[in-house]
């Protein structure tokens, strides 16, 4: 609890996924006080966790619909800020594949699409040319086209920056702080929650897989569902990252993206996500099986990945519903804003949604007044190629030697209004214990480190 | 709120220093080649470990058996690893622990990393000697949510021995090579309970007396057994196992995913050096040579994985196949790499050395060779087509086989495993 009252903020944000991170550093930049509240022990522990990291064009979103235009805006930011930021940057491009004749005739289509989203670089390639750009590709592609603007970014610095230049602009996180109940007084919203009372005057609902739920405590009923839909992902080792120029996408379905085979930021090379429709939403179990198929289909695409070590598995879970669109809704006189089912686009949209969201709210505070010279701190860049903190003297020697994490990087993740409270938090701020060995060598030192430090420690404490 | 310290743009590193041999690798076989290298009058030798205490895995494995062969008694590996540091330092090598090796150049030399910051040693000869680490639970494809407490032996013994902390208290183990026991005595020391070990095969891997220690320590033995899933969100609460039976839960907190080894080759996809796709450690000749001559091997690089003493003896023979080297004697490497190479035929997983060279007083004085999965059949040595060696077996992946060297310049050298008919076991 924090200490006794209700404290009061222009705008509460609720979560901290990326989409209220970026939220929230959107309404700091127009002068708001804001306040972000998450219910987790770390930031970034729902829907954010765990996905493909590519900054998406939108190239294949509904024509017309909120989350092309906030995609296209997303984007469009992105390549504005993120070097003053810190953040890395994969200009990979992407080529969607047809690997048969009726998925070829799909491709004017999905170019149409694309050119009606504003993507007009698109370029269609014949099978030939495709294999020229790819050499390592498995023969049998029979068309496809070259979309150059999709990116690849880092998933967790990325909103991890967003939040962090929200703090260094007068912003505040709670962590550990589910909203439980709100009520609406006429003039401000009241949040019950795991820290105390909090008023606002404006609420964004960021609550990703929860996200019914929370709107319901605001509108008394939510005017949608979430299906959370799990996406399954086998990472190979470094070495693997070689043999990828660009993202190889399926031609997509009604459903799904499909299967993508890229590389990451950090250098190694992917291959997921399924799509797997679920009940739970709070977990997202792997399956042995469904590995093994995503291997076998890495293997189909490119196949020396037959010869390539795996380094780690993770699932997400996309925040869908039960239509194939986000949920937006927007109470004017109550200035609730719900930002709900950012299904599998949030990462590429979150900067534009923040943007369409501050437009919606600022338009009922006449009061706010845009930061004349914000804060721009930067995050450690920790993509692969990135001058590195290793590469300086004073780092305190390495910590996590597959990944190259010095022991001063552990440290200043571990520091400040942001810093990682659980290891979770700490391998997606570092990437500690995140490669090959996955913690069989560094564990001894990070539990060392960590000691009485996380909410959940390494070790087990008491008895 | 500070912002991150900024490194300056990615180049070479800006000091040089030299010696005559670099040893990657601080561990059994790095630390008994360097008093090798030392008593056979080379001067400068440095060896360069990651970790802030040398010593290499014995470090944390703190229980016997080491060091009978080394020392002449049996003591634990704490101990052992010590003993093998105070050789190498009585011997005038010099040993730099937290120094990461992060690039292998031709020359030969090596790009290091410390608190100090970065430097590059050249060296008339480099010994790679980074041993091998146990297989992941995301290698093994293992279901499940990701909470904490699941490890590796090498992870828990560093916990508990040089950490002092538990991660858990009712772990399972899976896996049932020695270092399985390895997991097994350590839990014990720490009050810590496994409630089953769990082998996917239809025998433990190890071998009598080892094979005995669970049953009396009270501790189902679960064989033709794999975990399905990992439960849990923080930590873990449970596992389902499926088991000959059908699937079970476990009631555990934790899981102990042992054995699987796998050589530490990371410097070598970045390098010049080729890499033996068999053992995934670098491709040597019998005198632990590699691609580049002027860099050789020793020690669980080269084999996943033998014990200790295998790997100090090992360091020493190769330290003279270097200092042999330096002179100028050791035979020439095939000139050819492609024709120069063992060809492997039927269920084998490795042979090494697998670069052919006149063995003359070789280092590695025979083939070494697993199989990829259990099979009955003939196991032979051919050149031209001819066995030159040979012995029928029902071979298992986890023993170790062995066969002569081959001649060097009298054709082309296969290893050839020939089933029986049908029966793979
Ligand atoms: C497999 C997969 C692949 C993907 N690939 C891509 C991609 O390549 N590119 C791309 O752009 N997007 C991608 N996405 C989509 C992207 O990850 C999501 O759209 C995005 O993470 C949604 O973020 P969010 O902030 O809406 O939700 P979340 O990240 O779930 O954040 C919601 C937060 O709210 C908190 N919360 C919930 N209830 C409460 C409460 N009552 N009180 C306080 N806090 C609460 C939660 O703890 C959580 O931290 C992918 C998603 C998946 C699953
Ligand atoms: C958990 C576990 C338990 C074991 N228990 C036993 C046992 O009970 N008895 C037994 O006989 N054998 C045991 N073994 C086998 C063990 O591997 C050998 O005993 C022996 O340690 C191998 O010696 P080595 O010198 O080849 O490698 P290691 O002992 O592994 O030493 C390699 C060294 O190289 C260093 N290194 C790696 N990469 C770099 C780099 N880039 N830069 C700088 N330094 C680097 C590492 O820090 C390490 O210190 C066990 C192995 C494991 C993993």
């Amino acid at each position: 609890m924090r200490g006794v009252g209700m404290e009061s903020f222009d705008a509460a944000v609720i979560g901290a996924g990326v989409v209220g991170c970026a939220a929230a550093r959107r309404l700091a930049l127009c002068g708001a006080r804001v306040v972000v509240l998450e219910a987790a022990a770390d930031i970034l522990d729902g829907a954010s966790k765990g996905n493909s990291a590519i900054l998406h064009t939108g190239f294949d979103a509904p024509p017309g619909s909120l989350e092309a235009a906030c995609i296209a805006a997303g984007h469009t930011e992105y390549l504005e800020i993120h070097e003053r930021l810190g953040l890395p940057l994969d200009r990979a491009g992407a080529l969607v594949l047809a690997w048969s004749q009726d998925e070829a005739a799909r491709l004017p289509a999905l170019m149409d699409k694309a050119r009606a989203n504003g993507v007009a670089t698109i370029e269609p390639l014949t099978g030939a040319a495709i294999r020229a750009l790819e050499p390592e590709l498995a023969p049998g592609v029979v068309a496809g086209f070259r979309v150059p603007g999709e990116y690849l970014i880092d998933p967790w610095s990325t909103p991890l920056a967003y939040l962090r230049q929200a703090l260094a602009n007068g912003a505040q996180l709670w962590r550990s702080c589910a909203v439980t109940g709100a009520r609406w007084d006429g003039k401000i919203w009241h949040l019950d929650t795991a820290q105390g009372p909090v008023g606002a005057r404006a609420v964004i609902a960021a609550a990703g897989l929860w996200g019914d739920r929370v709107e319901a405590m605001f509108t008394g009923q939510a005017t949608f569902t979430i299906r959370p839909r799990k996406g399954q992902f086998v990472v190979f080792d470094k070495p693997a990252a070689g043999l990828v120029r660009h993202i190889l996408l399926p031609v997509p379905t009604e459903v799904t993206k499909g299967i993508v085979v890229c590389r990451t930021v950090f250098g190694n090379l992917l291959v997921g996500p399924t799509a797997e429709e679920q009940e739970g939403r709070r977990h997202a179990p792997l399956d042995t099986a469904t590995l093994g198929r995503l291997r076998t289909l890495g293997e189909a695409i490119l196949p020396a990945l037959a010869d390539h070590e795996v380094t780690a598995v993770y699932a997400g879970l996309r925040p869908a519903s039960e239509r194939p669109e986000y949920r937006i809704t927007w109470d004017a006189d109550r200035r609730f804003l719900g930002l709900g089912a950012i299904r599998s686009t949030g990462l590429s949209a979150a900067l534009g949604l923040a943007r369409h969201a501050a437009e919606l709210i600022a338009a009922t505070e006449p009061g706010w007044r845009a930061l004349p010279e914000p804060a721009w701190p930067r995050v450690p860049n920790i993509s692969e190629g990135a001058a590195r903190d290793w590469q300086c003297p004073g780092h305190g020697g390495i910590l996590c030697h597959c990944e190259l994490v010095t022991r001063r990087e552990v440290e200043a993740a571990l520091d400040g209004p942001l810093g990682a409270r659980t290891l979770a938090g700490l391998k997606r701020r570092t990437r500690v214990t995140m490669g090959r060995c996955q913690g069989f060598y560094c564990s001894e030192a990070l539990a060392r480190l960590t000691e009485g430090r996380l909410t959940e420690p390494m070790g087990l404490t008491g008895d | 709120m500070t912002d991150a310290p900024r490194p300056p743009a990615a180049s070479g590193p800006a000091v040089v220093e030299t010696a005559d041999v670099v040893i990657v690798g601080a561990g059994p076989a790095g630390l008994s080649a360097a008093v090798t290298l030392r008593r056979m009058g080379v001067e400068r030798v440095v060896v360069l470990d990651r970790e802030a205490t040398p010593g290499g895995i014995p470090r944390h494995c703190a229980h016997p058996p080491y060091g009978l062969r080394e020392f002449g008694w049996i003591m634990t590996g704490p101990t052992y690893a010590r003993r093998l540091v105070a050789a190498a330092r009585a011997a005038g090598a010099e040993i730099r622990a937290a120094t990461t090796v992060t690039a292998l150049r031709p020359g030969p030399a090596v790009e290091v990393t410390s608190d100090a910051g970065r430097a590059t040693i050249r060296a008339r000869a480099v010994l790679l000697a980074t041993g091998v680490r146990e297989s992941t639970r995301a290698q093994r494809l293992i279901g499940g949510t990701r909470p904490g407490g699941v490890l590796s032996t090498g992870a828990l013994q560093g916990m508990v021995h040089l950490a002092g902390v538990l991660p858990f208290r009712r772990p399972a183990i899976l896996g049932s090579e020695m270092v399985a026991f390895s997991a097994l005595m350590t839990c014990r020391a720490h009050d810590i309970r496994p409630v089953a070990m769990i082998e996917p095969g239809a025998r433990t891997v190890a071998r009598w007396p080892a094979a005995l220690l669970p049953r009396a320590l009270g501790i189902p033995l679960m064989l033709n057994t794999t975990v399905a899933a990992i439960e849990g969100g923080a930590r873990v609460e449970g596992l389902c196992v499926q088991t000959p039976r059908g699937p079970r839960r476990l009631a555990a907190d934790g899981l102990i995913v042992s054995g699987g080894f796998r050589p530490e080759g990371a410097l070598l996809p970045g390098s010049h050096l080729t890499r033996d796709p068999g053992t995934g450690g670098p491709e040597v000749d019998p005198h632990g040579r590699l691609s580049d001559p002027a860099f050789f091997a020793a020690g669980n690089l080269l084999h996943p994985v033998e014990t200790a003493g295998w790997c100090w003896n090992e360091g020493r023979r190769v330290a003279r196949s270097i200092v042999l080297g330096l002179r100028g004697a050791l035979p020439l490497p095939a000139p050819d790499p492609a024709g120069g190479r063992i060809a492997l035929r039927g269920p084998l997983a490795y042979v090494t050395p697998r670069r052919i060279c006149a063995p003359g007083d070789a280092a590695l004085d025979r083939l070494i060779l697993r199989m990829a999965r259990p099979a009955r059949g003939r196991l032979s040595l051919r050149v031209d087509g001819h066995e030159i060696a040979g012995s029928t077996l029902d071979a298992r992946p986890e023993r170790r086989l062995f066969l002569p060297l081959p001649p060097a310049g009298h054709g082309a050298v296969e290893v050839v495993f020939d089933e029986d008919g049908g029966d793979t076991g």
